[in-house]
């Protein structure tokens, strides 16, 4: 029989809906799947006790004849900074062990709308704030490719349950690239819509003028049909645009059969020298470069000169934007209390927030709280305001010249566990690639793009498109998937060890 | 350098009520002072004439008929309250007694 824990959202969809598998089937691989691996993995900090009745109930409806969505059915993996009704929420963080929500976040109520099957909460650099879930409060998650390596973040649960076969889909946030940047280190999909074009109610504040939600998948298809799913206006979300969106399922179909790169304009930027990157990064991304060529793509260079800027705005910004999120672990209404002997309330939450929050955190917030430091103000975050206009603009400018612009997705493959915990600067430097995206709102993509000649592996390969063009990054994405997945003979994950001490 | 001082660190932690130790005030001095020398470059381009940008898609406010909507009960509210009583969250002492 079929592992059905190695099918694509879509295939396993086809399964499902011709009534030759059944969603109890499906999740009862997925589960098995967790229990087997996932101890050396670690993507999970809840599995869902119930998953195998919610999968009972959708294949009663398929039974009955109800007319159901096209993912209904198949499991899905949930990043702990949505909240859930039926399964904790903690953002990766102890202030909020066992926190139960009272509400649905909007993606997860039309996940389940939709018929898909939650199957656990993902681990998480805590409340979203790190590039490799060395700084979750409840231990790291294993890059599946070597377990040894980071799994990227913070959304490194959500691209190592994909990766590792644990989840045919996953919910994820990316604020400075925690859903594209772990794509590229775990060789899987991960989608930033652009901002506002899928809600972010009851997502865990980090900053909110940066936090998007996006699919994370295997494939370029399965994360337009995910994101078909949780898109569209939220009345909840102030920030939600009212556009209609069309399919990006469709807009995957299309590219992955037509001839979308003909003609295509792809910006390479001139401020991102190969010498920045390492060398099998660079290597894979011009190799990618090269397959879009071949396939009639134009390859432009264009100049992005406020880029280099875009890490430390986003480090003025958004720790600002977090200090303030983040005032609301107050011990007072939710999440954890330390108790003070004849303490006053102020004194309390003092002690709590010191013993709730993790380094990064911390040191976020104090970061935030001296840049938003009267006299200080203008200076700093109101100079990061101002490079965010400059990076707008330098993205205008190269949209008119291109139809999407082409980077590595982070200048380095998976390092070691531990090897930047220390050195916070380091850390914040591995998000060059994907936070001007967050910082302009436009929409990005990471794919696949190949295997670091030096040390095998993954590297990833990030689009861009101009705001409320996500429809264009399905296009092309899927377009380069399938040119590079025949030049490979199969999909990259092929290639990753197998798990579970089955070598 | 910047003026990252363990003093300014320690005020800066009563600002954000976080009862930092010792130890992480001289951690944390240390580290800030590196990420606020790498930051600081942004005032280099942020000249006069440039305007700010706060959100990345221009948003208008958001109104809606001034009806009660879907809301939280009581017990909702209330369901992950460290300490609670009466329907109400309980704190301990609000003022301290030199207060």
């Amino acid at each position: 029989m079929t592992d059905l824990t190695r099918l694509s959202a879509a295939d396993l969809a086809a399964e499902l809906s011709s009534g030759t598998v059944s969603s109890v089937e499906a999740t009862r691989a997925h589960l098995d799947r967790i229990a087997a691996v996932d101890g050396d993995v670690h993507a999970f900090l809840h599995v869902s006790d119930h998953a195998l009745e919610v999968a009972a109930g959708i294949d009663r409806r398929r039974s009955a004849g109800d007319a159901l969505g096209p993912l209904a059915g198949v499991p899905l993996a949930i990043k702990d900074v949505l909240v859930t009704t039926d399964m904790p929420s903690t953002s990766g963080s102890r202030i909020l062990e066992g926190y139960m929500s009272p509400f649905d976040a909007t993606v997860v109520s039309r996940a389940r709308a939709a018929g898909l099957v939650p199957l656990g909460k993902t681990n998480m650099d805590e409340f979203a704030m790190g590039s490799s879930t060395e700084h979750s409060a409840y231990g790291p998650t294993h890059n599946p490719w070597d377990l040894e390596r980071i799994p990227g973040g913070s959304g490194g649960g959500s691209a190592s349950a994909v990766a590792a076969f644990e989840a045919p889909l996953a919910l994820g946030s990316d604020t400075g690239g925690s859903i594209r940047q772990p794509a590229h280190v775990t060789g899987t999909v991960g989608v930033k819509p652009t901002y506002g074009g899928v809600s972010r109610y009851g997502a865990i504040a980090l900053a909110s003028s940066l936090d998007q939600v996006g699919p994370v998948s295997r494939t370029v298809l399965d994360a337009g049909l995910l994101h078909d799913v949780i898109g569209g206006h939220d009345a909840n979300d102030s920030t939600s645009l009212a556009d209609a969106w069309p399919s990006f399922a469709d807009a995957a179909r299309e590219g992955a059969r037509g001839d979308v790169l003909r003609g295509l304009r792809v910006g390479v930027i001139r401020e991102l020298p190969d010498s920045g990157f390492q060398p099998g990064v660079s290597t894979a991304f011009r190799a990618a470069l090269a397959a879009m060529e071949a396939r009639g793509a134009e390859i432009v260079e264009i100049s992005a000169p406020h880029f280099e800027y875009g890490v430390a705005a986003y480090y003025l910004i958004l720790p600002a934007e977090a200090s303030s999120n983040l005032a609301k672990f107050d011990s007072v209404r939710f999440g954890m209390r330390v108790n003070v002997p004849g303490g006053t309330v102020e004194d309390v939450m003092a002690a709590t927030r010191d013993a709730g929050f993790g380094d990064e955190v911390k040191r976020r917030i104090i970061l935030g709280t001296y840049a938003l430091s009267a006299g200080y103000y203008d200076a700093y975050y109101g100079s990061a305001q101002k490079v965010r206009t400059l990076i707008q603009r330098d993205f205008a400018a190269a949209f008119e010249r291109v139809d999407v612009i082409a980077t590595p997705s982070a200048p380095t493959t998976a390092f070691k566990l531990g090897e930047k915990i220390d050195d916070p600067l380091q850390m914040y430097l591995n998000d060059v690639t994907t936070i001007p995206a967050n910082l302009a709102g436009v929409p990005g993509i990471s794919i696949p793009a190949g295997l670091a000649e030096e040390d095998g592996l993954p590297v990833g390969i990030q689009f861009l498109a101009p705001a409320r063009e996500d429809a264009r990054l399905y296009r092309v994405g899927a377009a380069v998937e399938s040119v590079l997945v025949d030049s490979w003979g199969g999909p990259l994950l092929d290639r990753a060890p197998v798990l579970g001490g089955a070598r | 350098m910047s003026e990252i001082t363990p003093d300014l660190v320690r005020h800066l932690g009563v600002l954000s009520r976080i009862q930092l130790s010792d130890d992480e005030i001289e951690r944390l001095t240390g580290q800030l002072d590196v990420i606020v020398d790498n930051i600081a470059k942004v005032s280099q381009v942020a000249t006069p004439d440039v305007p700010a940008t706060s959100h990345p898609i221009p948003l208008e406010n958001v109104y809606r008929a001034d009806e009660v909507g879907a809301t939280l009960t009581l017990a909702q509210a209330l369901q992950n309250a460290p300490d609670a009583a009466d329907g109400r969250f309980r704190v301990t002492a609000i003022l301290g007694e030199e207060q």
